[in-house]
């Protein structure tokens, strides 16, 4: 199959993480599309990116959460690049603070972004990837919702749930050719771990055997397999990233 | 027979190895062997040949739901 002519939606994909994963797939793929929330100058700073790469992009603000705007932001790719066949999720947000003293509209918007809004994507795109009987999603989650982490109650439950959520997707599509994998990174140099609360950081760097935080591009290059034909035969999984965190 | 029950009848029998003339409105998908995917995958061919969107949601399980779901739609 030729990969050249694929186009892949990358949610969250303008900053940290998914400005990576960007980076990394625009070498197997023609067009990509990403979904941002917040900052308009980071996503026009990674399309001019991808495009300095030849790689035909474009940027769409919107909050996953909403279904609505989700929808529409799919369409609107289709309508620019043709069908999506590699949909990365990882849009995600941190509201932390310890259980007793979390309001709930904390936990429900963590939800509703990291969980609910990988959903919303993926019913979106669901009709392209059985339609072209080629598909990748990956879905980012966290050590975090494998093994949990103080304070992180609303997050940890989000990405755990996106375990569940990946394995099904991945039995319902498997006999259609589209595969469904979740990367789980541990700690990560990003904006979002720099926010982390005093002590966190350090805590959680005394539990990774190889004593350092992960690159952004180390991620990436997982998920990158992941998209590539080679990995073909390798759905439902959980790829960790993480220097050996959690086994 | 009408022209969307016999082009669906058609489809059917084509993806299931079967008899179109054994395809009737009243025939269940289950009754062909076919899972909620394998309607949807279908629906996804017919909103091609149709050249119309079809809400699966309001598909209830028969042959004749799905043929009514498509007359509404090219309406």
């Amino acid at each position: 199959m030729n990969h050249n002519s694929k186009t892949a939606l990358i949610t969250g994909g303008t900053r940290g993480i998914g400005r990576a994963i960007a980076l990394a797939l625009a070498g197997q793929v023609e067009n990509i599309a990403l979904l941002y929330a917040g900052r308009r100058d980071a996503a026009e700073d990674t399309v001019n990116a991808l495009l300095g790469k030849g790689v035909k992009s474009l940027a769409f603000a919107c909050d996953v959460a909403d279904s609505a705007q989700a929808k529409a932001a799919c369409d609107q790719a289709r309508e620019a690049f043709g069908p999506i066949s590699i949909l990365v999720n990882s849009a995600g947000i941190t509201r932390d603070g310890l259980t007793l003293r979390m309001p709930p509209e904390d936990f429900k918007r963590v939800i509703e972004v990291n969980l609910a809004g990988a959903f919303h994507t993926i019913q979106a795109c669901y009709r392209d990837l059985m339609k072209a009987g080629w598909g990748r999603v990956v879905n980012i989650g966290s050590v975090s919702g494998l093994m949990g982490n103080p304070g992180q109650m609303n997050y940890s439950a989000a990405k755990a749930g996106l375990v569940g959520l990946t394995k099904t997707l991945a039995r319902e599509l498997a006999g259609r050719g589209v595969t469904a994998n979740l990367v789980a990174p541990g700690f990560i140099d990003t904006d979002m771990t720099r926010e982390l609360p005093d002590g966190t950081l350090a805590r959680a760097l005394a539990q990774v055997p190889m004593g350092r935080m992960g690159k952004a591009e180390e991620v990436a290059a997982a998920v990158n397999y992941l998209c590539s034909p080679g990995a073909d035969y390798v759905t439902g999984c959980v790829l960790q990233v993480d220097g050996g965190m959690y086994m | 027979m009408d022209d969307i029950m016999n082009k669906v009848a058609l489809a059917l029998a084509s993806r299931t190895s079967s008899d179109p003339d054994g395809i009737i409105a009243e025939t269940r998908f289950s009754e062909l062997a076919l899972d909620s995917l394998d309607v949807a995958e279908l629906v996804m061919d017919l909103e091609d040949a149709f050249s119309v969107t079809i809400d699966i949601s309001q598909i209830d399980g028969t042959v004749g739901d799905l043929v009514r779901v498509i007359r509404e739609a090219a309406e």
